[in-house]
């Protein structure tokens, strides 16, 4: 079996374009009471951190896909951004 | 003999004992399937029922879909079977992929709990079988996450098809297209936001769920293996 390593995962999860996103219209609507009259754009999701084996970094992402994919999003209404990156282990 | 109908039980389900009270009294055999077994054949028809599966954990259904039941509810309606999703059921079955589109959270965030009018569209599914379209009937909603959504290819398919089986009158949280229902392409697969078990008896306000379990019953008999 191929020597493994570990990879440090994020996936971020966002509503689509097109879904409504009433968390992220309700907290712009609040920003002006900061005094901050120019934040626009502002979009609610979740972010979601964990490790894995993987022999590379095109395994690490195909594994991390999955994740995002299968179980972290719903496709019908959401889509994920991955990051991938190694962990660096003592020796 | 009775119909004998399945009530599967998810860790963090709460309305399987309304269900199973609302069937048996329509003369069913009901009984708690709990959410690990995977011997179904016992049943003539599947009710997943409302609640917090899972303690609806990253989405609601997100976590049920893995229960080692939901390969079994699989089975069961690949073969015909009647399979009924009540509120965190309709949420269940569409992460299941058992049917199509999503529930995301109610228009303006508002957790929605009243009676709300919901009129049958379609005679020919599991749960309004001889239910004339165009009936109205009252019956309770209790949801934050019942805003069904899918994208237009999907509503253009349960249209041509003719797939949505039940409507808002008034529609209570933004759901695409009114919707409250629908069903799968074999139309033995429904899911449903409102809850008729908790207008089936005339303490509760309403009777008029019964229309749809008794259909559901009707269906479930009608599809018993003659064996």
């Amino acid at each position: 079996m191929a020597s493994t390593r570990q990879f440090s995962v994020q996936v971020e999860v966002l509503l689509r374009d097109g879904i409504a996103d009433p968390q992220g219209a309700t907290i712009e609507r609040a920003l002006p009471a900061l005094g901050l009259d120019g934040v626009s754009a502002v979009r609610a999701g979740k972010s979601f951190r964990f490790d894995l084996a993987a022999t590379d970094d095109a395994d690490a992402m195909a594994q991390a896909t999955v994740v995002a994919d299968r179980l972290l999003a719903n496709p019908v209404i959401e889509e994920s951004v991955v990051t991938v990156r190694p962990v660096d282990t003592p020796a | 003999m009775a119909t004998r109908v399945g009530v599967v039980l998810f860790p963090g389900t709460n309305c399987e004992h309304d269900a199973v009270h609302a069937l048996a009294g329509l003369g069913a055999d009901a009984e708690l399937v709990w959410h690990g077994a995977t011997a179904l054949g016992a049943y003539d028809a599947l009710v997943l029922p409302g609640g917090f599966a899972h303690g609806d954990y990253l989405r609601p259904g997100a976590i049920a879909r893995f229960s080692p039941v939901m390969e079994s509810v699989a089975t069961f309606a690949a073969a015909g079977g009647p399979v009924i999703g009540i509120c965190n059921g309709f949420q269940v079955l569409t992460e299941a992929g058992l049917l199509p589109g999503a529930l995301q959270k109610n228009r303006g965030l508002r957790f929605v709990c009243t009676t709300v009018q919901v009129r049958v569209e379609r005679d020919d599914t599991a749960l309004t079988d001889g239910v004339a379209p165009g009936t109205e009937l009252a019956i309770p909603i209790n949801h934050f996450e019942g805003n069904y959504t899918c994208d237009a290819a999907t509503l253009a398919q349960l249209r041509d098809e003719e797939r949505v089986v039940l409507r808002y009158v008034d529609n209570p949280n933004g759901s695409i297209d009114d919707i409250a229902g629908v069903c799968n392409a074999g139309r033995n697969v429904v899911g449903l936001m409102p809850h008729p078990e908790r207008a089936s008896d005339p303490l509760l306000g309403s009777v008029d769920g019964s229309v749809l379990l008794r259909a559901l019953l009707r269906t479930a008999g009608a599809a018993t293996p003659a064996a």
